[in-house]
């Protein structure tokens, strides 16, 4: 049973070392979709007896419906209906950003067998899986140039919270996740559109045109 | 109390709603009317916590929601002339956005809860970005997106500090939750690293919001490219609601007996904020940017009187009202300057006195007072701060800060003189865009109240500041 969780946890590292790796933008969403799936599935897969267990389905159909399918359904959309090529231009070369990652996610499993929780009978994995995949999420913010690409790792990044959140599923009223979901998606959609008017403006997704303001 | 939520959403509504585009800025007045209404009301009667105290209003709460609607109400009054002269621009998104912040920056002053204290910082973003959109070009185009990338970050950030903190709620004896209230009472029994390691996440992100260096990328585009009435706003309202999440961040470090540690972050930051914003601000060529410097420059020296404590705390958010209206003040005459001239470049305006006879010489004092220049109020609040750092033994800060503001008078003011004084380019002595009762009565108004409240601060707004003060751990 644990080593069937212990794998979970792996395969959202292995997505976010994937997703750093990848230079292909269809490939990446995709990654993406599966890792917003297999957090679908963690909210049961960590339930305990003192779950509710009616809470635990609801965040798990709302990750579901929200992080692998609605966002990267809109993300596909948007880049079906734009010319931009297909390649994830990064700033920093593949390699460099791709050590960097594996080096922030040993560091983390490293620096979260140190700090104990405060409350026992949580999964040893489960702070380096969070974290790890927020330094993924944030390496690939500042290292993609295309708007798409940055929505992908603001994504990551937000996927990486939501481990997090997952610890706390069983005394925070219910409202305040359905808050974060709710903001995930409204945060991408705005993105969304703004990323069409910057097509529509500079017919392109390249946002290191958007560089005439600067000191 | 949940009118001053309900009121805006109702008329940001209505403002969508509605097909009459000329109309519409009359909603927003009616609106910003109806939540200063609502917030004399509630200082009046200072109403009790509602919806299981997830809402209410403590002293630092009720201090920003009147800055907050103040501000507001005069931006308001500006728009009407504002959005009168720009009938080329559809105003829809404008308005009804300005009302949806409005309601989001309410909630932030009044939420109890930290998680919807996020949930209602993140609406204050998602709110603001259209807004930085309004002129519809390249430029305001790449702001606004590099205002989302930053401030979703920071947002996410947050997001992860609240976690963190709900965790270390976790502990035996802890709360389990995330009520202020809860929180604060629990004290001890938080778990100390994690209370430690969540606040370096709230400072980040909040940090962001708010502009302080070196998290404050977005700020000098945003400024630069939004009107300069949603400038007064982001920089008098928007920043000092986020400022209150990072009180309400120190707040429970005090609780846990990590305020120390705290402390000591918000001075190091709010020295560096204030010496890159003076290495930026001198020979700056754009002067809405020269203004966003002075934001980070001002955030700096907001988290500097908390962290240095005693007299400086109360001096902080006597700060944190001089600043934000002293700000209006300089932006809507900066708008006023950049619409005469069409240009915000300081080499193509000269003689703004001269072909403003009243924004000119307004943004020329709003300078002075910003600058801590006697007898405005910011000097009294940025002298408050000097003395805590005095008193509680921060030699090297108290040296640090006035070194920066003295650096900032003296780049600021060779910016401003130029473009105050001298003789205007020939063909603008009477400009398109001149100055009229609604363009140029709302900064006068700001700059005044800036003049009495450094004369005279009304008894019951000093007994405010006092108690925002005890509530951060300050005298």
């Amino acid at each position: 049973m644990t080593g069937w969780i212990d794998l979970l946890f792996v395969l959202v590292l292995v997505i976010d070392l994937f997703v750093l790796a990848s230079s292909r933008l269809r490939a990446g969403i995709r990654a993406v979709a599966l890792q917003g799936g297999v957090l679908a599935f963690m909210p049961l897969a960590l339930a305990g007896a003192a779950t509710d267990t009616r809470h635990a389905l609801t965040l798990a159909v709302g990750a579901l419906v929200v992080k692998a399918l609605g966002i990267p359904w809109l993300l596909a959309r948007a880049t079906r209906e734009s010319t931009v090529s297909r390649e994830l231009a990064p700033l920093v070369g593949f390699v460099p950003t791709l050590v960097a990652g594996a080096l922030g996610i040993a560091l983390a499993i490293w620096l979260g067998s140190d700090l104990p929780l405060p409350f026992p009978g949580t999964h040893p994995l489960l702070v380096p899986t969070s974290m790890g995949t927020v330094w993924a999420g944030l390496l690939l913010i500042v290292t993609r140039r295309k708007a798409v690409g940055q929505v992908l790792g603001f994504l990551v990044l937000e996927n990486g919270v939501f481990v997090l959140g997952l610890l706390l599923s069983d005394f925070m009223p219910a409202m305040v996740e359905v808050g974060v979901l709710l903001d995930l998606f409204a945060a991408v959609f705005v993105m969304g559109l703004v990323m069409f008017d910057i097509q529509r403006a500079f017919s392109s997704l390249d946002t290191e045109k958007l560089s005439s303001l600067r000191d | 109390m949940l009118l001053l939520l309900a009121a805006p959403l109702a008329l940001a509504a209505l403002a969508f709603a509605m097909p009459a585009a000329r109309w519409r800025p009359r909603v927003l007045l009616l609106g910003a009317v109806a939540h200063a209404a609502a917030v004399g009301w509630a200082w009046a009667t200072r109403p009790a916590p509602v919806l299981d105290g997830w809402l209410g209003l403590d002293a630092a709460g009720l201090l920003v929601l009147a800055l907050v609607s103040a501000l507001f109400l005069v931006c308001a009054v500006y728009a009407q002339g504002y959005l009168e002269r720009r009938r080329d621009r559809p105003n829809r998104a404008f308005v009804g956005g300005l009302l949806v912040l409005l309601a989001a920056t309410s909630a932030v002053a009044m939420a109890q809860h930290l998680g919807l204290l996020w949930v209602a910082i993140e609406i204050t973003t998602l709110s603001t970005a259209p807004l930085i959109y309004f002129n519809q070009n390249e430029r305001s185009l790449e702001a606004a997106w590099k205002y989302l990338v930053v401030c979703s970050v920071g947002i996410a950030f947050a997001l992860l500090g609240t976690f963190l903190l709900a965790l270390a709620s976790t502990g035996p004896g802890g709360p389990r939750s995330l009520l202020l209230s809860d929180l604060l009472a629990a004290g001890p029994s938080l778990v100390r690293p994690w209370v430690r390691f969540s606040f370096v996440f709230l400072l980040a992100g909040y940090g962001t919001k708010m502009g302080l260096a070196p998290f404050h990328a977005w700020k000098p585009d945003a400024y630069g490219e939004a009107p300069g009435l949603l400038g007064a706003i982001l920089s008098g309202g928007v920043t000092s609601v986020a400022l209150l999440a990072l009180v309400r961040a120190l707040q429970v470090c005090d609780a846990a007996g990590d305020g120390e540690f705290a402390r000591q972050a918000f001075v190091a930051l709010g020295l560096l904020s204030i010496g890159l914003a003076a290495v930026f601000l001198v020979r700056q060529r754009d002067f809405k940017r020269m203004l966003a410097y002075s934001s980070v420059e001002h955030m700096g020296i907001l988290v500097l009187g908390l962290g240095v404590g005693g007299v400086a705390t109360a001096g902080a958010f006597m700060h944190l009202v001089n600043n934000g209206l002293t700000k209006g003040a300089l932006f809507l005459t900066a708008g006023n300057i950049h619409r005469a001239f069409g240009s915000k470049q300081v080499e193509r305006v000269r003689g703004a006195a001269a072909v403003l006879p009243i924004s000119g010489p307004v943004f020329l004092a709003s300078f002075l007072a910003i600058t801590g220049s006697p007898p405005f109020a910011p000097f009294f609040s940025e002298f408050a701060i000097l003395t805590g750092a005095v008193q509680t033994g921060a030699f090297a800060a108290a040296a640090a800060y006035l070194l920066g503001l003295a650096v900032i008078f003296v780049g600021m003011g060779a910016t401003v003189l130029g473009l105050v004084q001298g003789a205007p380019p020939a063909g603008m002595e009477r400009p398109a865009m001149g100055d009229s009762v609604l363009s140029a009565g709302p900064p006068l108004a700001l700059l005044a109240v800036v003049l009495l409240l450094g004369l005279w601060v009304p008894p019951p707004l000093r007994a405010l500041y006092d108690q925002a003060a005890a509530l951060a751990g300050g005298r």
